[in-house]
C-alpha cells in the first residue's frame, strides 16, 4: 500500500513534485560543478607545484642567500683581453650556485634521518652565464701627426684636443645563460629530474656518479641542436648528452642535468647542495615533519607545497579563489533555498491533505504510518532531484572539461626548489626569471565522493522536506476527517 | 456497550470558550441503533467524535465495553478505532488517487492484513455493496452514490463492532439517499452492528428506534420504538416525507448495480 499510495500521490502532484525536484536538482548540480571545478583547480595547482618540486616531493629544504659582504660585487666577473683583430672570438663561462646558500651534503643524511621523512636527496642548482664575442682594440689617432697608437681597453676617448684620440675599439658579444642541476643519480625518484620523462636516449645510471654525461631538456636541446651523443662544454669541461628529457609540464627551469658530483666540481661546491628534496612517510603529517626539520636543523628554510601554493597567482589563483569562496557560498545558498522551497511546498501539500490524513487516522492508521507516507513521498522527490542534479552537474563538469578554459599561473619564485629565488646569477637573461608564468588547461573531474555527496544532499533535502511535512501530518487529529473543507 | 457519563467538551478559540457538549449521559447497547439529530453547531458531530474515539472529552468518560476511551493511550485508542469502529463520512473521504479496491484496503492496513488477503477482502466488500465491477475505478470515475458505497465497504471490511455515520446521505440526492439507507439498514441487520448515525434528515430520523436530539450541547433521548428494517413494508423516505410525489421511485445509475441490498422499497 505504501508504494502504491506513494506512486499515485506523486503522479497526482506532478507539478509540485517537479518544482521540488528541480529546485533540489539545481542546488545539487551547482555543488557537483563547484566541487569538480575545485578539484580541477587543485589538480592544476598540483601540476604547477610539481613542476617546481618534482613528483613525490612533499617539501624542500634550502638555506636563504646570505647578504652580500661589503666589497664584493655580487655578480660574475669576466676577463677578456682586447685583441687587435676583430675576427678572433673569445668565450668565457661563469658558474654560480643558484637557489640560495649552499648546504653541506651531510645534511641530506641528517634530514633523511628525521622522524616522518621517507627519503631525502640533495641537488645542486647552478646558473651558467656564457659570454661569447670579440673584443677589438681601439686605435689611437693624432690629428696632427696622423700616427696611430694603441688605445686602452674599451676604446675610450681621451677627450683632449690635440692629443692622440682612440677610435674604432669595441666589443661584440652574446650573453647566454642556462641552468644546470646536479642530481643524485642513485635516487632519481625525487628531485628536479623526477618531473621529466626521458623521451630520447636514457637517464643516468647509479654508476655514472663520476661520468661527464648530461641529460638535457627537450627545449634546450632543440635550441642548441643537441642530440643523444652530442658533446658540449660547461666551463671548459666536456659533457656527452646521453638523454633528452621532456618535462611533464610546460614549465621547467632546468636546462641541463648532470651527476651531482660533476655539478659540485663545476660550481666549486664540493660536498654542497642547494636544495634537499624530501618525501614524507605520510602526506597528512607534512606540517609536523616541516616543524621537526626546522627545529633540528637550524638555519634552513623548509618549503612545503602549501607554502608554494601561496606564491601562485594569476588567473589560476583567481579562479581557485572564486571556486572556493563564491562558488561554494553560491551552492550553499542555492541548496538552502532549494531545501526551504521543498520543505514549504511539502508542508503546504500536507496542509491541503488535512482531511485525507485525518481520514487515515480515523481508520486507525498510526501517526508514524502517516508520517512515513509523507516522508517517503519527499524522499522520492529528493532522489528524483538528486538524479536530475547529478545529470546536470555531470553535464556541466563535462562541458568545462571539453572547453578546457586556459588558466595562467604566476609563480612567485622559481629556481630549482622554491628557495630564496635566484642566486647571484639570477635575474640574468633568458629563462632564469624569479617569476614565471605557466598556462594550464582546466578540467573538472567528478569524483565518486562528489557523487556520494550529491546523493547525500538529495536524501537530506528529501528528509528535511519530509520531516517538516511529516511533523505537520503527525499533528493532525483524526477528527480533522470530519472537517467539511477539503 | 457504550456508556457515556457526564461528557463535556469545550473548545477554546482565542479568548472564547465554546461548550459543544454539556454533561451528556448516554447508554448504547450492543446492536442498538441510535440517530442523532439537531441544529447545526448543536454538537452532533462532536458527540459522534467522542463515541468513535476520534477526540477525547474535556470532562466525563466514554466507555466502550468497559474501556474508557478518554483515558487510554493514543496508541491504544488508534488500535481500537482500527479494530472496532467503522466510520462513514458525509463527503465520503475517499483517497482520490487510490482505486475503489485500494480505498477499501486502507481500512485493513493498520490491522496488518497481508496484501493478498487485503485485496481479496476488499473485493468481497465491494461486491457486497454492488460494486464488484468497479474495483479499479478511481473515486472521480464513480457517482456520489457509488463513492458512498465504497466508503461503506471500507467501513465494514474490517468487520467492526460499531458503525458510525456522519450524515451519510447529506451529499446525495433523494433517490440515492434511499438507496444508501436501504443498504445501511440491510448491513446493520446482517452484521448486528451497533449503529450510530448523525443526520439532518427528519424522514430518516423518524424511522430510528432511538432518537437523540442535541441542542446547545444538551441531549434529549426519545425512544421511538421503531426500527430501520426490515423495511420492505415501509414506504420510501421520500414518500414518507413528501407524500406521493414520486421521489421514492427515482433511481440513479448506481442503484442498478448492487445486488444484495438493492432498493427494497425505500
Amino acid at each position: 500500500m505504501f508504494g502504491i499510495y506513494l506512486k499515485r500521490e506523486l503522479g497526482r502532484r506532478k507539478k509540485a513534485a517537479l518544482v521540488i525536484a528541480l529546485g533540489l536538482a539545481l542546488g545539487i548540480a551547482l555543488v557537483i560543478t563547484v566541487n569538480s571545478v575545485s578539484a580541477g583547480m587543485t589538480q592544476a595547482q598540483d601540476k604547477v607545484l610539481k613542476s617546481l618540486y618534482g613528483l613525490g616531493t612533499d617539501m624542500t629544504v634550502t638555506k636563504a642567500q646570505a647578504a652580500p659582504t661589503s666589497g664584493s660585487s655580487g655578480g660574475p666577473r669576466f676577463n677578456f683581453d682586447a685583441k687587435s683583430s676583430s675576427s678572433s672570438t673569445q668565450s668565457s663561462d661563469r658558474v654560480n650556485t643558484q637557489g640560495g646558500q649552499a648546504l653541506a651534503s651531510s645534511l641530506v643524511t641528517k634530514v633523511a634521518a628525521q622522524k616522518g621523512v621517507s627519503s631525502a636527496v640533495g641537488a645542486l642548482t647552478l646558473n651558467v652565464t656564457k659570454v661569447d664575442g670579440s673584443f677589438t682594440q681601439g686605435k689611437a689617432q693624432s690629428s696632427t701627426s696622423g700616427s696611430s697608437q694603441q688605445g686602452g681597453p674599451g676604446g675610450g676617448n681621451s677627450g683632449s684636443t690635440g692629443q692622440p684620440q682612440v677610435q674604432g675599439g669595441g666589443a661584440s658579444f652574446d650573453v647566454n645563460s642556462y641552468s644546470v642541476a646536479g642530481i643524485d643519480v642513485s635516487n632519481q625518484d625525487l628531485g628536479p629530474l623526477a618531473t621529466s620523462k626521458i623521451t630520447s636516449g636514457k637517464t643516468f645510471t647509479s654508476a655514472q656518479t663520476n661520468s661527464k654525461v648530461a641529460v638535457v631538456s627537450k627545449s634546450y636541446a632543440k635550441e642548441k641542436k643537441y642530440k643523444v651523443g652530442s658533446t658540449f662544454k660547461i666551463s671548459g669541461t666536456k659533457f656527452t648528452v646521453i638523454g633528452i628529457a621532456t618535462p611533464d609540464s610546460s614549465e621547467s627551469t632546468t636546462d641541463v642535468f648532470v651527476p651531482l658530483k660533476q655539478a659540485q666540481t663545476l660550481g666549486d661546491s664540493k660536498n654542497k647542495v642547494t636544495t634537499i628534496y624530501v618525501k614524507a612517510t605520510d602526506s597528512q603529517q607534512i606540517s609536523t615533519v616541516k616543524s621537526t626539520i626546522q627545529k633540528n636543523i637550524s638555519g634552513t628554510t623548509v618549503t612545503t607545497s602549501a607554502d608554494l601554493a601561496s606564491t601562485v597567482s594569476g588567473s589560476l589563483s583567481t579562479a581557485s579563489d572564486l571556486a572556493t569562496s563564491v562558488g561554494k557560498w553560491l551552492s550553499v545558498a542555492v541548496l538552502v533555498a532549494a531545501f526551504l522551497v521543498a520543505a514549504l511546498l511539502t508542508s503546504s501539500a500536507v496542509s491541503r491533505r488535512v482531511r485525507e490524513f485525518g481520514t487515515l487516522k480515523a481508520l486507525g492508521w498510526p501517526s508514524r504510518k502517516v508520517t512515513r507516507q509523507v516522508v517517503g513521498e519527499s524522499m522520492v522527490n529528493g532522489l528524483i532531484g538528486g538524479a536530475l542534479g547529478i545529470a546536470l552537474g555531470l553535464a556541466a563538469a563535462y562541458t568545462v572539461t571539453v572547453i578546457s578554459p586556459k588558466l595562467t599561473a604566476q609563480l612567485g619564485s622559481t629556481g630549482g626548489g622554491g628557495g630564496a629565488g635566484g642566486g647571484p646569477g639570477g635575474g640574468g637573461p633568458g629563462r632564469q626569471s624569479t617569476a614565471s608564468t605557466m598556462e594550464i588547461a582546466l578540467s573538472a573531474p567528478v569524483s565518486l565522493t562528489t557523487i556520494a555527496l550529491a546523493v547525500g544532499l538529495a536524501v537530506t533535502g528529501g528528509l528535511i522536506a519530509g520531516a517538516m511535512g511529516g511533523w505537520r501530518a503527525s499533528r493532525m487529529r483524526p477528527a480533522d476527517a470530519l472537517r467539511s473543507v477539503s | 456497550m457504550y456508556r457515556l457519563t457526564g461528557v463535556t467538551k469545550r473548545y477554546t478559540r482565542g479568548k472564547e470558550t465554546v461548550e459543544a457538549l454539556r454533561g451528556i449521559d448516554l447508554t448504547i447497547e450492543d446492536g442498538d441503533q441510535l440517530v442523532i439529530q439537531g441544529p447545526t453547531g448543536g454538537g452532533k458531530s462532536t458527540l459522534l467524535q467522542m463515541i468513535g474515539g476520534l477526540d477525547r472529552p474535556t470532562e466525563g468518560s466514554v466507555e466502550l465495553d468497559g474501556v474508557d476511551l478518554a483515558r487510554i493511550s493514543e496508541a491504544k485508542l488508534t488500535r481500537l478505532r482500527a479494530e472496532k469502529v467503522g466510520i462513514i463520512f458525509q463527503s465520503f473521504n475517499l483517497i482520490p488517487t487510490l482505486t475503489a479496491q485500494e480505498n477499501v484496503e486502507t481500512a485493513l492496513v493498520p490491522l496488518g492484513v497481508k496484501p493478498a488477503e487485503r485485496r481479496e477482502r476488499a473485493a468481497e466488500a465491494l461486491a457486497s455493496v454492488g460494486l464488484g465491477d468497479r474495483l479499479r475505478h478511481a473515486p472521480a470515475e464513480l457517482s456520489g452514490g457509488q463513492q458512498q458505497r465504497v466508503a461503506i465497504a471500507r467501513a465494514l471490511v474490517k468487520k467492526p463492532k460499531v458503525l458510525l455515520a456522519d450524515e451519510p446521505t447529506g451529499n446525495l440526492d433523494e433517490g440515492t439517499r434511499d438507496d444508501i439507507m436501504g443498504l445501511l439498514e440491510g448491513l446493520w441487520h446482517e452484521y448486528g452492528l451497533t449503529f450510530v448515525m448523525v443526520t439532518h434528515d427528519s424522514s430518516i430520523a423518524r424511522r430510528a428506534p432511538r432518537l437523540a436530539i442535541i441542542k446547545a450541547g444538551r441531549l434529549t433521548l426519545t425512544e421511538q420504538g421503531g426500527q430501520f428494517a426490515p423495511a420492505a413494508q415501509q414506504q420510501p423516505y421520500g414518500e414518507q416525507q413528501f407524500g406521493d410525489q414520486g421521489y421514492g421511485g427515482q433511481q440513479d445509475g448506481d442503484q442498478q448495480q448492487y445486488a444484495r441490498y438493492g432498493n427494497q422499497g425505500y
